[in-house]
């Protein structure tokens, strides 16, 4: 193996460290983590992992953060295809300026939209919904999917916009038929970084729910402030939210280079 | 300093277990090109060419064969060992340094001295009418002026033993494609460098390369002069290939040494070295040497196509089209007409080769 | 493209400026609201004015979590650019391993960040920890519970093992992006390694480098979640960064003033350096 190649090996060695140490303590009772260091559990259990599939309060946690992710992906990334259609292809008044704004929102801290999100969403009755998450999510995900999907779509000539409706296409019959399976890869990406962004944030997605729609990650916070510190089913717990993230990425493995070339994160 | 190049046997695969034909993108090649010379390897897209060229700069070592530089084997030596230069189908330059530094690369690099450096540097901008720009970032050039800073760094080494073209017009402004081309022919003139260009456009080879070399598919079809390549094709490629347009190529029939096409009788260079033995045969005639007489082959004319000093006239025949070349001056008749082949012209094809 | 003017294209961008404007605009609005008000008690507001933001201006509070994250975010830059960097040019730029080392380093990227902290909590406790207890065997005596520079040490550890990824994802599409005709010459010329990458590889990388940079720039100064998971912002406060400041004043407080009006200040800074990021990217892309 060439020398140099120990430097990623060694790096994602690096990488891999806090996993195996989180997916050890998930297999260990909560005794056996106190008590002592060990490099593998001697009392091996999935006690751990029973509670969480059996009991409801821990999985419809997890239901509903897959529910917020997912309908933050798809609206985001359903407002932004035409939006970035119109960015790529027209010019407006305020067009640059309107970019501009939107990107800002990417940048915007969440920690300032913390409280005025609580109260903005408990004013329109949509407290405690995932719903509520998703559309503050959209906040920072529609500005990063224009910005994907314009990228992907400047990469596109004209001429097969007016190709189509030389051939007598009506706009939307070209749009969905002709365009949008042309910049597949593109909005293969935009949904990734989407579901990236959406899956990891925290602090709104604990701040617009209470009980319905309260999210793994809150419920994580939640026990280990409430019961003690019961750190085996804590890190069940986090183990299992690794999975969705893993299988997100082996399915687009094959673009991640190119979505990350396009420079647009 | 400037070396003999021989190929011998040379095949190569891009696949890891070749098995078929098809598996190689090289089909045994042996071939000797001598000092000094201007060749041009020419050749539709996918026929190996710039596969061919990368093996001899050693960019890709051959699945088999030797290569030669001067009778030395330099088949396992890598590109800076065999000394050769490189321009690519798009200028590659170093974006952050000056033209002076750019064309002084490669010399700083192999621990030539300043005072050298200076007079190589200087005088290879002047052969290249980049001396006014000497100082300029090269990120700052137009495409013509970043491939001749990249033809630059191969003329300022003076131990180079070729310098290799790979298709250097394709980013070029038409209108300057000529006037690089002149200036590659005149550099050529002036150093005497062996200097092999790789190209599908077939006015780029037979304007530059005293030798020409036509391949397709992997294989060398005919090796010669320009002008060779066009009287005399060895192979009904190299004829379709080269010219504008290319020879037709009629299929016929060839009983007790005469050729016979559609039926009539034609007169032809080689019909009577056949020998019999089968194949598929052909009749092969460029339209410059198709013309209109009182009797022959009788033909209906198709369509005639004005190109300013002659004109493209299509011609057919029991379903098969000729084409024909008719200076301005010429009268075209219409309709129903006779056209006859020049007989030291015609010559007979079987599966492709010229019978001999 | 040649763009056609048409001012239809407003209908297209309609759902997008008014699902972002619902978020952006009214919750600014009601921050604005507040930051310039005084409020005693349930619904009796006062004019102040510009006073709520002097006095974060002036807070000795203020100044040292700013000044707290600009040192943190400047720490984390320094590793994390060069290492990410360093690890790009060394990866394998073909071949079987190519995709697997792409998949694993993208995993912690999508770990939710409070399972992140919550990792490093775990690991770093002193006795029953893989890192706390390795280090203590070493001869150190770590505790980042209760030493400020073990705290330190350990959440700009979990940033680096957080976010290095996504510098190396960028880099290595930008290093592969290089066509091979580059290197080739660079060979033919004799160039030796450190001159490939010094007149091929790094000028070609300034742009993603310079996103990159942006990027981890602007998430390190809105860091909150993983930091609070794994230390709540101590011992005392001196992991407490903005965001984390920020959330403490608003929470701690009855009057909603002068959360807001360091909301206002601190989205302020932001904003300058996206009008940095903006005008560079579109530079760099008009070249």
């Amino acid at each position: 193996m060439r020398g140099r190649y120990w430097v990623p090996l060694i790096y994602i060695i690096f990488l891999l460290l806090p996993i195996y140490w989180l997916l050890n303590m998930s297999f260990k009772t909560t005794n056996e983590i106190l008590g002592g260091f060990s490099l593998w559990p001697h009392s091996f259990t999935i006690d751990n992992y029973r509670i969480i599939f059996t009991d409801p309060t821990w999985y419809n946690g997890y239901i509903a953060s897959i529910e917020y992710v997912v309908i933050n992906t798809v609206l985001s990334v359903a407002a932004a295809l035409p939006a970035a259609y119109a960015f790529s292809r027209y010019r407006f008044l305020g067009d640059k300026h309107l970019f501009f704004w939107l990107l800002t929102n990417r940048m915007a801290p969440p920690a300032v939209f913390a409280l005025p999100f609580y109260q903005l969403y408990s004013a329109v009755g949509l407290f405690d919904t995932p719903l509520a998450v998703a559309l503050a999510h959209t906040l920072f995900n529609i500005p990063l999917a224009v910005w994907i999907l314009e990228g992907f779509m400047s990469g596109v000539p004209k001429e097969l916009d007016e190709t189509a409706y030389v051939d007598g296409y009506s706009f939307w019959r070209f749009f969905f038929r002709i365009f949008v399976p042309t910049i597949a890869a593109g909005i293969g990406v935009a949904c990734f970084f989407c579901f990236m962004f959406s899956w990891v944030e925290l602090l709104l997605a604990k701040t617009l729910t209470s009980v319905a729609a309260k999210p793994i990650a809150a419920l994580m916070t939640k026990t280990a402030s409430t019961s003690g510190y019961q750190l085996g089913l804590l890190a069940a717990a986090g183990s299992l939210t690794l999975i969705p993230g893993a299988v997100v990425i082996y399915f687009v493995r094959n673009y991640i280079a190119k979505g990350f070339a396009l420079g647009r994160v | 300093m400037m070396a003999n190049i021989g190929l011998q046997d040379l095949r190569h695969s891009y696949l890891p277990n070749p098995v078929a034909d098809a598996d190689w993108a090289l089909k045994r090649l042996t071939i000797d090109w001598a000092d000094g010379g201007a060749y041009a390897l020419l050749g539709p897209s996918g026929c190996g060419k710039t596969t061919l060229l990368n093996i001899i700069s050693g960019l890709i070592k051959p699945t088999e064969g030797r290569i030669l530089f001067d009778g030395r084997d330099v088949t396992d030596a890598s590109p800076e060992e065999r000394n050769i230069a490189q321009v690519f189908q798009f200028p590659v330059i170093y974006d952050t340094m000056t033209v002076h530094d750019n064309l002084a690369f490669p010399l700083r690099n192999r621990g030539v001295g300043k005072r050298e450096v200076e007079k190589r540097v200087r005088e290879v901008a002047a052969m290249l009418e980049l001396d006014t720009m000497l100082g300029q970032r090269a990120a700052g050039l137009t495409a013509d002026g970043k491939q001749k800073i990249s033809l630059g760094r191969g003329l300022a080494r003076s131990d180079v033993n070729v310098i290799m073209f790979d298709e250097p017009l394709t980013v070029i402004d038409p209108h300057l494609k000529w006037v690089l081309r002149s200036k590659l022919k005149e550099l050529h003139q002036r150093t005497r460098r062996t200097m092999i260009y790789v190209t599908h456009d077939q006015t780029e080879a037979l304007t530059f390369a005293d030798q020409v070399v036509v391949m397709n598919e992997g294989e060398i079809v005919q090796t010669g002069t320009p002008i060779d390549l066009f009287e005399r094709p060895q192979h009904t490629f190299v004829g379709h290939f080269i010219g504008s347009p290319g020879m037709n190529v009629l299929p016929c029939e060839v009983a007790g040494g005469k050729a016979m096409f559609a039926g009539l009788p034609v007169e032809s260079a080689n019909a009577a070295a056949y020998r019999g033995n089968g194949g598929r045969l052909e009749l092969g005639v460029r339209p410059e040497f198709v013309s209109f007489a009182e009797s022959g082959i009788p033909i209906e004319v198709v369509k005639v196509l004005d190109v300013g000093r002659h004109r493209i006239v299509e011609t057919s025949h029991a379903g098969f089209i000729i084409k024909m070349l008719v200076p301005e001056d010429k009268p075209i008749p219409v309709g129903a007409a006779h056209v006859r082949f020049a007989e030291d012209r015609t010559r007979i094809y079987r599966d492709g080769w010229m019978v001999t | 493209m040649n763009k056609l003017t048409n001012q239809r294209a407003w209908w297209f961008v309609l759902p997008v400026v008014l699902l972002v404007a619902f978020n952006a605009i009214i919750p600014l609005m009601t921050v604005v609201n507040y930051s310039v008000q005084e409020s005693f008690g349930e619904n009796m507001f006062f004019w102040s004015g510009v006073r709520w933001f002097e006095e974060v201006l002036r807070s000795e509070r203020f100044h040292s979590a700013l000044w707290r994250q600009i040192l943190f975010t400047g720490i984390i830059l320094v590793i994390e650019v060069p290492l990410g960097l360093a690890i790009a040019l060394a990866m394998p730029r073909k071949g079987p391993w190519v995709s697997v080392c792409l998949v694993l380093m993208a995993l912690p990227l999508l770990i939710p960040w409070n399972v992140v902290g919550a990792m490093w909590n775990i690991m770093a406790l002193p006795d029953i920890g893989l890192l706390g207890r390795g280090l203590n065997a070493l001869g150190f005596t770590y505790n980042y519970t209760r030493q400020p520079f073990a705290a330190w040490f350990t959440v700009v550890l979990m940033d680096v093992w957080h976010w290095t990824s996504l510098v190396v994802l960028l880099c290595y599409a930008g290093l592969v992006s290089i066509p091979d005709a580059y290197y080739q010459a660079a060979k033919i010329d004799a160039a030796r390694p450190w001159a490939v990458f010094r007149y091929i590889q790094l000028p070609k990388l300034k742009y993603v480098l310079t996103i990159a940079i942006l990027l981890r720039f602007m998430d390190s100064f809105m860091i909150y979640t993983e930091v609070v998971v794994l230390t709540g912002g101590g011992p005392g406060n001196s992991t407490t960064f903005l965001s984390i400041d920020l959330v403490k004043t608003a929470l701690g407080q009855f009057d909603l003033g002068p959360a807001a009006a360091m909301s206002l200040i601190y989205f302020l800074i932001i904003l300058l350096f996206s009008w940095l990021f903006y005008t560079l990217m579109m530079r760099n892309e008009a070249r």
